[in-house]
């Protein structure tokens, strides 16, 4: 059992989403983050998609009623258990009765926004519609269907007999993978259905311009502020489908890029959608930074996604590597 | 071929697919069709019928989405419409005052005022196209387009659930609080989403929601 000692609010219980409920109006939601989620569950011996708690706003407390392996993945933070510091993206041990205090700073290698706190065993809410994750809008899913608030109390689940080396680290994706242009974070894009609907000069300047991510972003999505972004003639669309990614322009000329809790579905004019696999990296995007779109072809983003996989299977050969050290180094005492 | 729909990808995970043409029940009936077929196929992880038009969530990504489009299309060409015996919901609505703050921009973009706005909201009854946008919503078909009005410029961040409202040739009620680039024009209470319930919410894609004017706030 973990207790939510911090009043600090929006940190929510995720898996990596709730998939095939679309069509009742259900979104996927789901880790902002997917590669820090489920980096560190390979690290701790869960499945991959075993639920953990998605911190964005520090500092963060809690206290762990019961002994249990425990690592921090995502953004770069300063942790103690207890008063002892504990490094990000490293498996360690608590016992019961410490506390976890998580608070800004750090190394600051990478800017980014959103801590995981991952378990052994996983956070163990039911299942609704098949998913851990919390579903803000329709207020189910994780811990009663909200932000978690000081006094609520998180049950663990049972951990894997795969045992979890304590020290056992890998480095983060956005350090392994950056992603830059002129400076600024990148993130690839695919042309959506309206792009040619916008006018030449709206068009170039979206790609050519920095875009700032608004206070006005969340888990739905994330209001961006730039150049204007004019279509050629008002367009109202029958609505329609939408995933994560997917970057609408209202009519105030402004982008909004849905995220993992967007709707379903909407009817704004689409200029183009987030490849999947840069969502991870515009999920840590901090609210003021500043992104740069990236035009990439289908199979450029396709192989996008291969590097994703290709990351995180090296992570799991490195952590079973890890656990046959250690098992060896045993034997050898 | 002259009314083939208009196939485009939603970035590496799903594809959408737009049928021509104004937005009609036959063509919905279709979607419907295309929804029920296509949702067996190994590559598809959800089909989600919308506005005369359906989108396809991939399990993974098609190396080359070409074979996939041509199988949609021929899909497309066979499928007949298919009815659906729903059932019919009543909803009364206080349209207007608090509960309906875009009752102006509607009034200052049709030239009608508050009960006419009301009458000609009400008149029809409204098919269930499909669900979207959030847990329970319904998308109606049928709205009268002399009510039609532009989704507002900028999303409101909260409207509330119960919310009666009309974007672009469109109408539907609100299942929950939440953001919506809508035009809030009036106000019902229904709960239209039970997480504990199969299937989880009220009305199905085929049902009917009938509204009835409970009062005008002028």
């Amino acid at each position: 059992m973990i207790e939510i000692l911090s009043s600090t609010a929006l940190a929510t219980v995720q898996d990596l989403g709730r998939f095939g409920a679309l069509g009742w109006g259900v979104s996927h939601s789901g880790a902002m983050d997917r590669l820090a989620l489920t980096a560190g569950n390979i690290l701790l011996g869960n499945d991959d998609n075993a639920a953990a708690v998605e911190i964005p706003i520090l500092p963060f407390k809690v206290r762990f009623h019961h002994s249990c392996t425990i690592v921090l993945t995502g953004a770069d933070h300063l942790a103690r258990l207890d008063e002892v510091p504990l490094l990000p993206w490293l498996v360690a041990p608590v016992q019961a009765g410490q506390v976890l205090t998580v608070e800004r700073g750090g190394p600051s290698r990478w800017q980014a926004s959103r801590v995981y706190l991952c378990v052994a065993g996983g956070i163990d809410v039911p299942l609704a519609l098949g998913s851990r994750s919390t579903q803000l809008r329709g207020q189910f899913g994780g811990h009663g269907g909200r932000t978690l608030q000081q006094g609520d109390h998180l049950p663990v689940g049972v951990a894997s007999d795969v045992h979890c080396p304590a020290g056992m680290g890998v480095v983060p994706p956005a350090l392994s993978m950056p992603l830059m242009v002129e400076g600024t974070q990148a993130i690839r894009v695919l042309r959506a259905a309206e792009y040619e609907a916008f006018t030449d000069h709206s068009c170039a300047e979206f790609w050519a311009k920095n875009w700032k991510i608004t206070s006005q972003s969340d888990r739905y999505g994330y209001r961006l502020s730039g150049p204007m972004i004019e279509p050629k003639v008002p367009l109202e669309l029958r609505s329609h489908g939408i995933v994560p990614g997917v970057i609408q322009v209202p009519h105030g000329g402004q982008p909004i890029i849905q995220m993992r809790d967007a709707q379903p579905s909407g009817g704004y004019p689409k200029i183009g959608t987030v490849i999947d696999a840069d969502l991870w990296r515009l999920g840590q995007a901090p609210i003021g930074s500043p992104i740069r779109f990236v035009e990439v072809t289908w199979a450029e983003a396709v192989e996008a996604l291969q590097d994703v996989t290709d990351w995180l299977d090296e992570v799991r050969r490195m952590v079973a590597l890890g656990r046959t050290v250690q098992k060896g180094a045993g034997h050898d005492q | 071929m002259a009314h083939d729909p208009v196939i485009s990808m939603l970035g590496t995970t799903a594809l959408l697919l737009e049928a021509h043409g104004e937005t009609s029940l036959e063509t919905q009936q279709r979607i419907w069709s295309l929804s029920a077929e296509v949702c067996n196929w190994p590559e598809v992880l959800e089909a989600v019928p919308g506005m005369n038009n359906l989108m396809l969530c991939f399990r993974q990504p098609p190396l080359d989405p070409q074979p996939l489009i041509r199988g949609l299309l021929d899909a497309w060409r066979r499928a007949k419409p298919m009815a659906v015996e729903g059932r019919t919901i009543e909803l009364p609505v206080v349209y207007g005052g608090e509960t309906g703050p875009h009752m102006a921009d509607v009034m200052a973009h049709t030239g009608l005022d508050a009960q006419e706005i009301a009458e000609i909201h009400c008149a029809p009854l409204y098919p269930v196209y499909a669900l979207g946008s959030h847990p329970g919503y319904c998308y109606l078909g049928g709205m009268d387009h002399r009510i039609a009005t532009p989704r507002r410029k900028t999303p409101v961040l909260k409207i509330p659930g119960g919310a009666v409202s009309i974007g672009g040739f469109q109408t539907g009620v609100s299942a929950s609080d939440g953001p919506s680039g809508w035009n809030t024009i009036g106000s019902t209470s229904l709960s239209f989403f039970d997480v504990t319930k199969q299937p989880p919410t009220l009305l199905q894609p085929g049902d009917c929601i009938r509204f009835r004017i409970e009062r005008v706030v002028q």
